[in-house]
């Protein structure tokens, strides 16, 4: 019997997949491990999306490529997924859902689901969703309390019509979906309540908790989300929102915030990015802080915009001409990307240097399980000073940071240059002092060591094979390891690929074989850390094709380690 | 007394004779005789000669990129509305590498001041064509003289439905005086583009030049009304000094937004409440 399910809905843009996902996602959460994420075109109507939810009796944060239950939601909705089923894959559908060749080859049952018509009889074709909701709720064995307590949050608010045959339609799919709870072995969850959020949702919370009040963005997926859950969450808070015109106005716009004593965050992609690049060199020298999230998606150029990929990390760690400090995050679960965010305004400010969270649209838009747990408000506080009359922006100290005041924050004056500068602030030639300056700024790389967020060791300690990774991969590397591992093999969860302090060596010094595991083509981390800490890795495991690894891939791949 | 001025000591890294140094005198005298405090003031700058203004001005500055002076006052101001905000540069940084920022900042009709120098010119970095330069302009890029039609600034702003539009010229300090103080206390964008010649790099458009192709709006000129307004910006056989365009009817881009409409306190004087933040960590029931 199945320890685990992987559902996936597979229909077009348009149908309401997301809120679909949604629910099931709050539903299943409440009884199991869960974890879901979409793959989307890039497009507004039709093509092919899918919605992947995996249950399972063990914690899950990664996608499976095997599909247990298919629901097809058209007639081009399985040429894409074909692949994915076996003999024991059941695929639920309309009749001419598939096509004559389909059907010939197919594999797995095909079980006939008439939508349209249960949707109809509890009141409208439009309830479609909420009977495949009953359905997978009564495959799950959902409370169904919860499950309607759901849909009347949904729709309290429209007429009693909608709200009753929502309702109807629920019980509908979760009679006939009850049919289906003897193909797996699924046992309800034991441990806290967990709550489901989207790396989005993780990453915007963590910009409150560090203090963000102004967002200046130019929209780009898969970096909106944040600019559109902080734009949500703006009334509340008292966030001061603006689109910028594009994405050069956007950072300038945040370090001129910053300037100003707000903390400000801009987020993008990789392509926006790049048109940043030379605000991220004003803000090394100026050392006015500022936060940028770079959600990537593969490049070059317009790439693949609704995908995903590791492929930025070079970009981010060059960015901006000229040499000073800077620190890059990679949250690869959503504790992290609370954490991690919050700390990336407070990290900014105590150092005076550009931070960056580096994550990619797999993170951003899929839905994971965290624990609750609470914000530290230490990292509200704030290292501005207020001036007195001879206050020198730029001051030389002993540990290499010049307190920051604020324009208008005492008797003083706050002049920042983007040329080179003397300890006032006022533009210079002197060669001596350029060294200075220079030496200054580049100091602050030993002092934000630290604060090095360091890596977590997964699996056992006395491992002989190590397997590196970054961000994202934490998923399914995490998955690999605790559930397929051999004993001897364990998993180091990057959280700041750079800088890379110089203790975590030891982790790889303590391994014959190095697996570095990316999503990108030319293993860029291999590099980092072949720079950073002359560590050579013995293979890469490298995707590349726009989409996160599946766990087959991982233990198909270490299989032949 | 406030102190806008500088030490005599300070090195000022103009060409003798360049008009820049008459717009600083006047732009000090301004804000001098506005009884601003020097603390209260910022000014944000790009990279240029013009841009270099704040260097010699006492008072808070961000000197940032050849380009992006516009984003960042902005920014500036909507953090904390309570400064007094000025953007600075000349015509390449403002007009031609911020072009896009000139554009829709104008849209947002921030409450800030926008000096433009306007010299037809790039100063700094040796004589090439601004997107202000007459046709035929030679320089060492343009060797067969401009081709690319000029751009007349306060048209452009007009349509895009700027607030308050002004040209000036530094040969006439009073005029400019006049219009800087009208600037400065228009609530909403307003833009000052200041002619002024550039002695070293720009031989055609010089001081003679300017008196002779200027002249000082007449007494009692309406600049309410947009039409006759626009028929002055676009004349470039002669240009009118003064206060082209004025509108007192818009609302600026801070007094747009919900955030201040609600509670006018700057947001960088707010404090975020962590259980506020926490609550967000909760389970929904
Ligand atoms: C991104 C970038 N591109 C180019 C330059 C070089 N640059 C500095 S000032 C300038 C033009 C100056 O002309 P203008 O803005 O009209 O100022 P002026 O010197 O005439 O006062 C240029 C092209 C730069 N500093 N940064
Ligand atoms: S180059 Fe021209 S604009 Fe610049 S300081 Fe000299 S005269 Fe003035
Ligand atoms: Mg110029």
């Amino acid at each position: 019997m199945k320890q685990e399910l992987s559902i996936v809905l597979s229909g077009e843009a348009g149908q309401g997949l997301q809120t679909l996902e949604d629910f099931l996602v709050k539903a299943i959460s409440k009884s199991y491990y869960v974890f879901a994420t979409q793959e989307v075109m890039s497009r507004v109507r039709g093509g092919n999306n899918t919605l992947e939810i995996r249950v399972s009796n063990t914690p899950v944060a990664t996608y499976r490529s095997h599909i247990d239950f298919l629901y097809l939601l058209n007639n081009h909705s399985f040429y894409r997924v074909t692949k994915r089923v076996s003999d024991d894959s059941k695929i639920f559908g309309e009749e001419d859902f598939l096509s004559d060749e389909e059907r010939d080859q197919l594999v797995g049952t095909f079980v006939p689901f008439t939508l349209n018509d249960y949707a109809t009889e509890a009141g409208s074709v439009l309830f479609g969703n909420t009977v495949l909701f009953g359905h997978i709720a009564g495959m799950l064995a959902l409370d169904q309390d919860h499950c309607h307590a759901l849909i009347n949050e949904r729709f309290s608010h429209k007429k009693d019509k909608i709200l009753d045959g929502n309702i109807e339609a629920f019980k509908t799919g979760y009679e006939l979906g009850q049919a289906y709870q003897e193909h797996h072995d699924l046992q309800n969850r034991e441990d806290e309540p967990l709550m489901v959020l989207s790396g989005n949702e993780a990453l915007g919370i963590g910009a409150l908790g560090g203090g963000c009040n102004f967002i200046s963005a130019y929209p780009m997926s898969p970096g909106t989300g944040l600019l559109t859950y902080l734009a949500g969450k703006s009334n509340d808070f008292g966030i001061f929102v603006e689109q910028a015109e594009d994405e050069i106005a956007a950072l300038n716009m945040n370090i001129g915030a910053w300037y100003a004593g707000a903390r400000a965050l801009t987020t993008t992609s990789g392509g926006g990015f790049a048109l940043m690049e030379e605000a991220v060199s004003l803000s090394g020298i100026t050392e006015t802080p500022c936060v940028t999230h770079i959600a990537q998606r593969p490049g070059p150029g317009t790439g693949l915009p609704t995908r995903t990929a590791q492929e930025d990390l070079n970009l981010a760690v060059y960015a901006g001409h000229g040499e000073f400090p800077r620190m890059i995050f990679s949250p690869g679960h959503m504790r992290d990307a609370v954490e991690l965010a919050q700390k990336a305004f407070y990290f900014a400010d105590k150092y005076q240097v550009p931070t960056f969270l580096l994550t990619d649209q797999f993170l951003v838009d899929s839905k994971f399980q965290m624990a609750p747990f609470e914000l530290d408000a230490k990292y509200l506080e704030s290292s501005i000073v207020k001036s007195t009359e001879d206050y020198k922006r730029y001051t030389i100290t002993e540990d290499g940071l010049s307190p920051r005041s604020i324009p208008g924050f005492g008797d003083g004056l706050v002049k920042c240059d983007s040329d080179e500068h003397v300890e006032e602030g006022t533009i210079t030639e002197s060669f001596d002092v350029r060294i200075q300056m220079n030496e200054k700024r580049l100091s602050k790389k030993d002092l934000l060591m630290a604060d090095y967020q360091y890596p977590e060791l997964i699996g056992p300690e006395s491992y002989k094979k190590l397997i590196v990774g970054w961000g994202s991969t934490y998923g399914v590397l995490k998955e690999y390891v605790d559930q397929y591992g051999d004993g001897e093999t364990a998993y180091l969860y990057i959280k700041q690929p750079f800088p890379l302090h110089q203790d975590i060596k030891k982790y790889f010094d303590q391994a014959d074989t190095i697996i570095n595991v990316e999503n990108n083509a030319s293993a860029q981390f291999s590099k980092i850390l072949l720079l950073e800490l002359g560590v050579t890795v013995s293979q890469n495991l490298l995707k590349y094709n726009g989409e996160p690894f599946s766990i087959e891939e991982v233990v198909a791949y270490m299989k032949e380690v | 007394m406030k102190h806008f001025e500088m030490d005599k000591s300070t090195d000022i890294a103009w060409c003798p004779g360049c008009g820049n140094f008459s717009i600083r005198k006047v732009l000090i005298e301004t804000l001098q005789e506005m009884d601003l405090n020097p603390t209260q003031v910022v000014m944000a700058s790009g990279i240029g000669q013009a841009a270099k203004m704040p260097q010699y001005i006492n008072t808070n500055y961000f000197n940032g990129l050849h380009g992006r002076g516009l984003p960042v006052a902005v920014a500036i101001k909507a953090a904390n509305p309570h400064l007094t905000v000025i953007a600075e540069g000349g015509d390449g940084d403002m007009y031609g590498e911020g072009g896009n920022h000139f554009i829709h900042n104008i849209r947002r009709n921030p409450d800030i001041v926008h000096i433009v120098h306007d010299n037809m010119v790039y100063g700094l970095t040796k004589g090439q064509a601004a997107p202000t330069s007459p046709l035929e302009f030679k320089t060492p890029v343009q060797v067969n003289g401009v081709i690319n039609d000029p751009i007349n600034p306060l048209p452009v702003a007009m349509t895009l439905g700027a607030t308050f539009v002004a040209r000036a010229f530094s040969g006439d300090m009073e005029g400019l005086k006049k219009i800087l103080k009208a600037a400065f206390d228009h609530e909403g964008y307003a833009l000052v583009d200041v002619l002024h010649p550039c002695v070293t790099f720009n031989k055609i458009n010089t001081f003679k030049w300017y008196k002779e192709h200027s002249y000082p709006l007449e007494e009692g000129y309406d600049s309410s009304d947009f039409e006759s307004a626009m028929k002055k910006a676009l004349d470039t056989e002669k240009f009118a000094l003064g206060v082209i365009y004025q509108n007192k009817n818009k609302v600026s881009f801070n007094n747009r937004t919900w955030l201040y409409q609600q509670d006018a306190t700057p947001i960088v004087q707010r404090k975020r409440d962590i259980n506020k933040v926490n609550a967000l960590l909760k389970i929904e029931a």
